[in-house]
């Protein structure tokens, strides 16, 4: 009796080793499986080379100019097989890897095409689940980018579909305004211009009262130091305060400023073509 | 004299101090893995939520086979009868829990498949909102399970490791039960379009 406890135990023990050696290895697989989030940031990702270069430009622009008005960022990821995973799962895993969306929104889109599978699927973030419904999705699947990708019309597809998920998320948000009052307030650049002025003559007149020449040159080289802080610091927080300095979605000059940690419910919709 | 007193206040006060920021850890793991077991039961809710429509929507399709349907509502009623509190959530609960739902699943997969017979049901614009929302759900559910699974790691990782464990026995912070993995019952029921 005792004994066969004892191997089961020790088959239990065995079970759990081979678990942890399994799972270790479907972990390095499963790296392989999804690709790392693109570098520079793009929203069109053609791994599977199902468009010209023209039209993911013409689609990166439109996915773009939207996450700019809207912050609802909406990605396309191309890929040429799903590695043994489903596609809704593989989709909500990439989703949630890549972090498409804003942190607090939520308002991702990503829109996943399994070229050898024939198969695409369209997740949504937790913050659009209330518009982009399972059943509008599954609607938008059905019409705008089924029938088109069975003609092998996959730039139409894409496009078709990128219209309608605009058309359906595009009163949901808006893009926050990183300004406020245009930077610093009023009263702070004149309070301080009054210290500026308050040091330099406070320096001068050190300088002037001085009764060596070497100790006028120090004290008017501190005051230039101090001056140069004090305006190196007030047009950092310029920076800092107008929609430049930091911002995910202006930076680069024009192209997308990369994903802003969003994450999905498991909410969307897709299927076959 | 003094100086031992010191000393020997300054060791308790630092005891006192420790044992806050670990009891504070665990609180804090505990609190969050018990919001995403609220989250895990909210999904099944969902689930539960569809199927009186998805009923109606079937029983509309004139002679649908009748057995297929009745255990749908049979394991719907079973399923949504258990409700586990998260501050009650034994190892036998979270396995009975388990085992409504996966009955359930296995009722919605086989409605589904059983539907694919009927063109008229597959035309159905209805039904076919209704198959893509069960989809979503099923898909909302693995990815709360997950979330649940992964939070219970990281506090049961907290109170067994050292000291940790010492202070957990005397606040009462136990393990929590993880989900187990289920041989294809608890599989999203794949559905065609």
């Amino acid at each position: 009796m005792t004994n066969n406890i004892l191997i089961f135990n020790r088959l239990r023990q065995l079970g759990l080793l081979l678990l942890v050696i399994f799972s270790s290895f479907s972990a390095v697989a499963a790296n392989k499986v999804f690709p790392e989030p693109p570098n520079p940031p793009r929203l069109v990702n053609d791994y599977a080379n199902m468009l010209s270069s023209g039209e993911q430009q013409q689609l990166e622009n439109k996915l773009v100019s939207f996450d700019r008005t809207t912050s609802t960022q909406i990605t396309i990821v191309t890929i040429t097989d799903l590695g043994g995973y489903d596609v809704s799962d593989y989709t909500i895993q990439l989703f949630n890897r890549w972090k498409i969306g804003q942190a607090g929104k939520n308002n991702g889109v990503l829109l996943l095409v399994s070229l050898n599978d024939r198969k695409a699927w369209i997740t949504t973030g937790k913050g659009l689940e209330g518009v982009l419904t399972d059943a509008k999705t599954a609607r938008i699947f059905r019409n705008e980018l089924k029938p088109a990708f069975k003609q092998g019309n996959y730039f139409g597809g894409l496009n078709q579909t990128v219209d309608a998920i605009i058309e359906v998320t595009k009163g949901e948000y808006k893009a926050d305004k990183k300004s406020k009052d245009g930077g610093i307030p009023l009263a702070a650049i004149v309070v301080i211009i009054i210290f500026i002025v308050f040091i330099i003559k406070m320096t001068g007149g050190g300088g002037r009262g001085g009764n060596r020449r070497g100790g006028y040159m120090s004290s008017g080289g501190l005051g230039d130091i101090a001056t140069g802080m004090i305006i190196g610091n007030l047009l950092n927080g310029g920076r800092g305060g107008s929609s430049w300095g930091g911002g995910s979605d202006w930076g680069g000059g024009g192209g997308f400023g990369g994903f802003g940690g969003g994450s999905s419910g498991g909410g969307g919709a897709g299927g076959g073509w | 004299m003094k100086k031992g007193l010191l000393i020997a206040a300054g060791i308790i006060l630092m005891i006192v101090f420790m044992g806050g920021c670990t009891y504070n850890g665990m609180n804090g793991t505990q609190k969050e893995a018990q919001q995403k077991w609220a989250d895990v039961q909210s999904s099944y809710q969902r689930r539960s939520d569809l199927i009186p429509n998805l009923v109606a929507t079937v029983k509309g399709v004139a002679n649908f086979e009748t057995t297929t349907l009745t255990q749908v509502i049979q394991a719907r009623a079973s399923a949504t009868s258990i409700k586990v509190d998260p501050k009650d959530l034994t190892p036998e609960k979270l396995q009975q829990f388990q085992q409504s739902q996966g009955q359930l699943s296995q009722a919605l997969g086989r409605l589904m498949v059983v539907s694919e017979q009927y063109p008229q049901l597959k035309a159905n614009e209805n039904f076919k909102d209704l198959q893509s929302q069960l989809e979503g759900t099923e898909n909302r559910i693995k990815v709360s399970r997950d979330a649940y699974n992964e939070a219970v790691k990281v506090y049961n990782v907290k109170v067994t490791n050292f000291p940790n464990v010492l202070l957990a026995g005397m606040f009462g912070f136990k393990e929590m039960t993880m989900f187990q993995a289920e041989q294809g019952a608890d599989k999203a029921p794949k559905v065609e379009f």
